[in-house]
């Protein structure tokens, strides 16, 4: 496959079975590995997208700066994005994030203002509203609530995985910006009428949850509950005996949230096994594992992975 | 027998600091009274005259009572119920 630049060869990732783990021949499951982006991330496809819109609208030009809350992964993509197009990155992130993403985002020439851990993204969202007061000319492209992120899996990633399953009954993804469920999801609904939509949550420590007021939480003006089926609370060591095991038994190294999308995705085929239904169950690999690696994921007891991941934001 | 709930640390206030309380009820509604009689003002800040707060999230074994029954969502003994507030990711 040629491309005529590293932008270019973003999407059509491939999507591969997962023979070990499935539960029958006919509850199957399939993995839609993201890993295989320009950064190494889902969020490659919205980045650009986000970027393309605001170009279109006349919102960016060469020389602007590019505001953004984000735990890691959209920040990383948006870094090399506007690299490439000559935007400088200002980029909004809690303190309590794996020490890899600081040292990506610095490669790729973005500047990080980190947020306090306490409150998580919520705190890194407060901030970053609050610098976009102060900044008018700096743009905030805002994936809690730009259009442009579920758009980008609504005309990219999920075309692709109908394209390559089109017996597809089951959708599970990671919900965070809620992007690539909302976008995913009303795409594969409007063609699968009895596809089901499934989100796994990470539920992290306590730390993370923040002392606020709970009237000041946060839900993402994408999300429209309608669109899932169902949503599931996944906690760490859930996930990680997850990721490991999509590692020992299938070879895939993931990061941590995928851990917690398998496992909504394996209670979602036991189901399917009882009710003798046959599924083909599509599931997002948001990336690999090597930003974790110091996190010690994937070392030692399942007990003390855990427990190394306490106030971290691992998903 | 009884049904586990899981406190998030912004409303600990209402149990003494601890982190889960034991309850009983046929239905999430139920068991929130149940719970406010021994710990009064916490269902208030879990639920409003709308139902569940917008900001809060209520799960039982793990999955989203908004997907289940909502308030009339049925337990039973031996259930775990997580309250969690609603938080960013990405």
């Amino acid at each position: 496959m040629r491309f005529d630049s590293l932008l270019d060869s973003l999407g059509r990732t491939p999507l591969v079975g997962l023979p070990r783990l499935a539960p029958s021949p006919d509850v199957r499951l399939w993995a839609k590995l993201e890993d295989r982006n320009p950064t190494g991330s889902i969020k490659d496809r919205p980045a650009l997208w986000m970027i393309e819109r605001a170009e279109k609208e006349g919102l960016l030009s060469p020389g602007c700066t590019i505001l953004e809350p984000t735990s890691g992964n959209t920040g990383i993509s948006l870094a090399m994005a506007a690299r490439l197009r000559g935007y400088r990155l200002v980029c909004v992130m809690p303190e309590n994030t794996s020490i890899e993403r600081r040292q990506l985002l610095e490669m790729w020439g973005a500047k990080i203002i980190s947020s306090p851990a306490a409150g998580g993204s919520n705190e890194a969202v407060a901030v970053a509203k609050r610098l976009a007061a102060e900044h008018p000319d700096w743009v905030m492209l805002y994936q809690y609530g730009n259009p442009a992120n579920a758009a980008a899996h609504y005309e990219s990633t999920g075309p692709e995985i109908l394209e390559d399953l089109p017996t597809i009954t089951h959708f599970v993804a990671g919900l965070g910006t809620t992007g690539t469920l909302m976008g995913v999801g009303r795409f594969l609904r409007e063609r699968v009428p009895s596809v089901q939509i499934v989100a796994a949550e990470p539920r992290y420590g306590d730390l993370v949850y923040g002392l606020r007021n709970l009237d000041e939480g946060f839900v993402p003006e994408l999300y429209d509950e309608s669109v899932l089926t169902t949503r599931y609370s996944v906690g760490p060591r859930e996930a990680l005996r997850r990721t490991r095991e999509l590692l020992d038994r299938e070879g895939i190294f993931a990061g941590i949230s995928t851990g917690a999308v398998l496992h909504a995705a394996l209670g979602v085929a036991e189901r399917c096994v009882a009710a003798r239904q046959r599924a083909d169950i599509c599931l997002v690999v948001a990336d690999a594992g090597w930003k974790y690696l110091s996190t010690g994921a994937y070392t030692g007891t399942l007990d003390e992975a855990a427990h190394r991941l306490e106030g971290q934001l691992w998903a | 027998m009884a049904i586990e709930v899981s406190i998030p640390t912004i409303l600990r206030q209402y149990t003494s600091g601890e982190k889960t309380v034991a309850g009983k009820g046929a239905t999430l509604a139920e068991l929130l009274s149940d719970l406010d009689l021994r710990h009064p003002g916490l269902a208030g800040r879990i639920v409003d005259d709308g139902g569940l707060k917008r900001f809060v999230n209520v799960y039982i074994n793990d999955e989203d009572v908004r997907f289940l029954g909502g308030l009339e969502t049925p337990l039973a003994d031996g259930d775990s119920v997580t309250v969690l507030p609603a938080v960013a990711g990405g």
